[in-house]
């Protein structure tokens, strides 16, 4: 067999996030350039700082303003950059503790190779030139010898115009395959003729076919040609307009039982006017040069079929 | 069936996984799991309308659409209406679930299967979007990088190093399933993030897996030599990286405590380390020492189906017992950038039970 339809899919959210007091004030801070820790409740401070204690759970609000400098706790060296990591040239992942922080914080560190890096390297925070209030407000660290041992100093986290949220754009890009039943299925679509398979348990011919009968649980693989032409079972009027949809409204979408099919598929109707669509009216599909599937289906010109003739396929 | 069980009353009776078929990117998800349903169906003559519960595990994250497992279930048969769950993380949570369902009585049989379809998307992006939004996940960390910086840290404590990874590596390679999948790359191989190298990386693929399980009246009737889940238990670590300590595995084993796993010894190990260094984390957080069998299956090294690997384990763990070839195994399964939880399961052989059972 061939090898299946592959088609790309781009999932893609601009999540917004509200913050709560501790992260908007380590945010805005970051865009003032300043690094702000949470006092835990064993008395550590903790950089990146967090609305809850990690170990008792208890509500943590006292904020403390640490250095811009610190120590590589553990290093990665990355020889190949993903999209959307801080630097798009070779660069080593770092935990930094930073001076007067008990905890590390997770970001890249700038340095010509892996040679450079090390463990115990006193590193500084390279701020990026447009702050918005984001960890990304840290460009990068890089190299810089400098004394550790600064402690950290009491903050009340206040600053002008502070951070309510964030957006996280998040974007993830897929290939889908169509699998063997679909693969079959769109196969036939490209001769203008419509496929399903039937069940080997219970006979039931499943258009479009997915590959399983999801009553029985069972694979299906005997190829059925059905309709062409079909039975409206029900439908729906559609009043408003689509984005990117070349269609005028009000049309009908409607679940149309192929002759030989044990399973509606839905598709649009059109060549009759809306209000005069009906359950029971007999359609043909319509295809257009270059279709990939039936356009729309129109009315076949028959009597409409009796309703016991569709009312399990409702 | 309404009488609630104690932990031990429940069994393992079944376990089938796609590495041990020719691999297909070509099929879907009810296409992939369908087969393994069917075979953990026939081996132990449990119909699906006998099977009093059904949950799953996978992610629509890694399957790139929404509400992705309804498709696989599909392949179950859930019509007419089945009792059924599912869990967005790897099947090993599925099957703790099965597992508390059959102990409060309200289950005698449990269906329990995973799937993840890695080769639709770039799985290193997109399990970067499980991290904290806020601090982590913004900096779109891989977990090879997350994992990468958990290796140094072991290095730089002294208790492994490179060598001592590419022998881990060697071994994982070489497991029973290692080349049931696409050819691995060689043991050792480029640097991925340093210092970490492709050998010490998970061999990723689409795959699947499925476990039956039964209540201790159920079981000997199913399987002729059970895999008894003596304890099962799941612990979580703080989110966030730099709080914990990377070179160790408290929840891990908080959880092998509370499964029993150290009231006697066991003969073999199936963990769920994705990489190399993460089995240095693991054998030392479980007190694992030589005379235990770790990974006979190959592990994650051998074949890394994203959601279904943590099941896997528990399934070979089993799997083991059910041919003979283990009295007393542990199976782990791990979820979340560098080992953050973790799931401890104790599986025991019975030869009493079996002996009661082959009795007239």
């Amino acid at each position: 067999m061939p090898e299946p339809p592959r088609a790309p899919l781009r999932v893609e959210f601009p999540f917004t996030r509200s913050l709560g007091p501790v992260l908007r004030a380590f945010l805005t801070g970051l865009r003032e350039r300043t690094v702000l820790g949470v006092r835990a409740t064993d008395g550590r401070v903790l950089v990146p700082p967090v609305e809850y204690d990690p170990v008792t759970a208890d509500e943590l609000r006292e904020l403390a303003e640490v250095g811009p400098t610190g120590t590589v706790t553990t290093w990665a060296w990355n020889p190949a950059p993903r999209r959307g990591q801080p630097l798009a040239t070779p660069f080593s992942w770092v935990l930094v503790r930073l001076d007067g922080a008990d905890t590390a914080l997770l970001h890249a560190l700038d340095a010509p190779g892996p040679e450079a890096v090390r463990t115990g390297l006193r590193v500084r925070i390279r701020w990026a030139r447009d702050r918005t209030g984001a960890i990304t407000d840290i460009a990068c660290f890089e190299p810089f010898d400098s004394a550790p041992g600064r402690p950290a100093t009491a903050h009340d986290g206040v600053f002008a115009d502070p951070v309510a949220e964030i957006t996280a754009p998040a974007r993830l890009d897929y290939v889908h395959t169509a699998g063997r039943a679909q693969h079959a299925h769109l196969t036939a679509l490209a001769d203008h003729r419509i496929t399903g398979e039937r069940c080997p348990s219970c006979r039931k011919v499943y258009v479009p076919p997915r590959g399983v009968c999801p009553v029985c649980g069972v694979a299906t693989a005997e190829q059925v040609e059905v309709g062409p032409r079909g039975t409206v079972t029900t439908y729906c009027v559609v009043n408003i307009k689509a984005a990117n949809l070349d269609v005028e409204v009000p049309y009908v979408y409607a679940h149309i039982a192929l002759d030989g099919a044990d399973l509606a598929l839905h598709g649009r109707i059109d060549g009759i006017p809306y209000d005069r669509v009906r359950m029971g009216l007999r359609v043909e599909p319509v295809w257009l040069p270059g279709g990939a599937h039936p356009d729309h289906y129109r009315p076949a010109g028959e009597p409409d079929a009796p309703y016991d003739s569709y009312r399990e396929l409702l | 069936m309404t009488r609630r069980r104690h932990a031990g009353d429940v069994a393992i009776v079944a376990f089938a996984r796609s590495e041990d078929r020719p691999y297909d990117e070509g099929i879907t998800e009810a296409e992939m799991v369908m087969p393994l349903l069917r075979e953990v169906r026939e081996r132990t003559g449990l119909s699906a309308a006998d099977t009093d519960f059904t949950c799953s595990g996978s992610s629509d994250y890694l399957a790139g659409r929404a509400f992705s497992f309804t498709m696989a279930l599909d392949g179950v048969g859930a019509w007419p209406p089945i009792s059924e769950s599912h869990v967005e993380t790897d099947g090993a949570w599925a099957l703790y679930e099965a597992w508390v369902k059959i102990l409060t009585g309200e289950a005698d049989t449990a269906l329990v299967y995973a799937y993840g379809k890695p080769s639709a998307g770039e799985v290193r992006d997109i399990l970067s979007r499980q991290l904290d939004p806020y601090c982590t996940a913004p900096l779109w960390p891989d977990r090879v990088a997350l994992a990468a910086l958990q290796a140094r840290a072991l290095i730089d404590a002294g208790h492994t190093d490179e060598d001592g990874l590419a022998a881990i590596a060697a071994r994982g390679r070489a497991g029973r399933t290692g080349t049931a999948g696409p050819p691995g790359p060689s043991p050792r191989g480029e640097y991925v993030v340093r210092p970490l190298r492709t050998g010490d990386c998970p061999a990723v693929r689409d795959g699947a897996a499925a476990v039956l399980l039964a209540a201790r009246h159920r079981a000997p009737d199913l399987c002729e030599r059970p895999a008894w889940i003596r304890g099962m238990d799941h612990r979580i670590e703080a989110h966030g990286l730099g709080v914990r300590d990377l070179t160790d595995s408290p929840s891990t084993r908080l959880a092998a405590r509370r499964a029993g796993a150290f009231e006697r010894p066991v003969d073999t190990a199936e963990l769920h380390a994705p990489f190399t260094s993460q089995e240095v984390v693991l054998r030392r957080a479980l007190g694992l020492g030589p005379e235990v069998r770790i990974n006979p299956s190959g592990g994650a090294l051998a074949a890394d189906p994203v959601m279904a690997t943590g099941l896997v384990r528990i399934g070979e763990a089993a799997d083991r017992i059910h041919r003979g070839e283990s009295r007393r195994a542990l199976a782990h399964a791990t979820s979340g950038p560098c080992l953050q939880q973790n799931l401890v399961a104790v599986l025991e052989r019975d030869l009493e039970r079996e002996e009661e059972s082959d009795a007239p």
